[in-house]
């Protein structure tokens, strides 16, 4: 499968998918007025590797800010990993916020509650 | 007479003014006044906490703004710009405030009042909820908004949703929202 690497944006974060390396991250902002352009291609890829996933799949999120309109958006993202973790092929996710960011900290908690994966909260320093 | 949107918006722009604009809501507008309250927020040596908040409510206000515009029939062009809406942003004490005043169809008030009043009755616990279950259950629309925008607003700020809505004629009314961030939140 052929990698998706996206260069980040003022209003787009920078994406890293790889099926080679079993990496998945999505870093930056996500402030799109339309947010299903810009992740489409993400969720269709996502619906590919599922076919034959890594028997180890890292995702590495780290925004500094997303709108509603994302979040909708990085729910379906997580809803393919969760499909894959459901196989039996693990998946690790590792939320990152930074220190004092309790917003970013909670959007992660709401993310864990609704995917039956298992999350790393990590807390960086500014 | 009748609501007047000039005096309206004359009042909101008093002292403490960061930015006032009237005029249309496009993406470019969206886009400069983004870079610019970013600017003015690290210019103010602000904490980043309230920052990030002021920057993450800034996007939904303008966002729904941008989405849920309903435009007035041609004979107002001359009076008003396409997509016309108002943004205000002050800052009073240490409290940020958020202005936003579009045109609505009188059809859909009553849908938007019952929503925002509902955001306003519910606990921190329960705008949680709220938001949780929206985002897994409802669909994103056509325009991208998905109706987390306000629940969002209120779930960061803490602080209840002021709105009012005054008559502009048979049709339409003209909508306003106050949205108000301060820092022991």
């Amino acid at each position: 499968m052929e990698p998706i690497s996206i260069e980040g944006s003022p209003k787009t974060p920078t994406v890293k998918f790889d099926a080679g390396e079993g990496i998945i991250e999505i870093k930056g902002r996500s402030i799109p007025e339309n947010s299903i352009e810009f992740y489409k291609p993400l969720v269709d890829w996502l619906e590919e590797y599922k076919k034959d996933p890594l028997a180890l799949t890292k995702v590495n999120i780290q925004l500094e800010y997303f709108n509603t309109s994302s979040s909708k958006c990085i729910l379906d993202v997580f809803k393919k990993l969760e499909a894959i973790h459901k196989a039996k092929h693990d998946v690790e996710v590792n939320w990152y916020y930074e220190e004092d960011d309790e917003d970013m900290l909670e959007a992660g908690e709401d993310y864990e509650s609704i995917i039956r994966i298992p999350f790393k909260m990590i807390e960086i320093a500014e | 007479m009748g609501f007047n949107i000039d005096d309206y918006y004359t009042a909101l722009t008093g002292d403490n003014v960061l930015l006032a604009y009237k005029g249309s809501i496009t993406t470019d507008f969206i886009n400069n006044v983004l870079d610019t309250v970013e600017a003015k927020l690290q210019d103010f040596d602000e904490e980043s906490k309230i920052r990030k908040k002021v920057y993450n409510v800034l996007v939904e206000s303008l966002q729904n703004l941008y989405h849920h515009i309903d435009e007035l029939p041609d004979k107002f062009k001359d009076e008003y710009d396409i997509k016309f809406g108002i943004l205000v942003i002050s800052k009073e004490n240490s409290a940020y405030k958020i202005s936003t005043g579009n045109f609505i169809r009188s059809e859909k008030i009553k849908y938007l009042k019952d929503k925002i009043d509902k955001i306003n009755s519910l606990s921190k616990e329960e705008l949680k909820d709220m938001y949780k279950f929206i985002l897994n259950h409802q669909k994103l629309s056509a325009k991208g908004g998905g109706g987390l925008g306000l629940v969002d607003i209120a779930r960061k700020t803490g602080n209840k949703l002021n709105y009012m809505f005054q008559s502009f004629n048979n049709e339409f009314y003209f909508y306003t929202l106050e949205i108000f961030i301060s820092e022991s939140k």
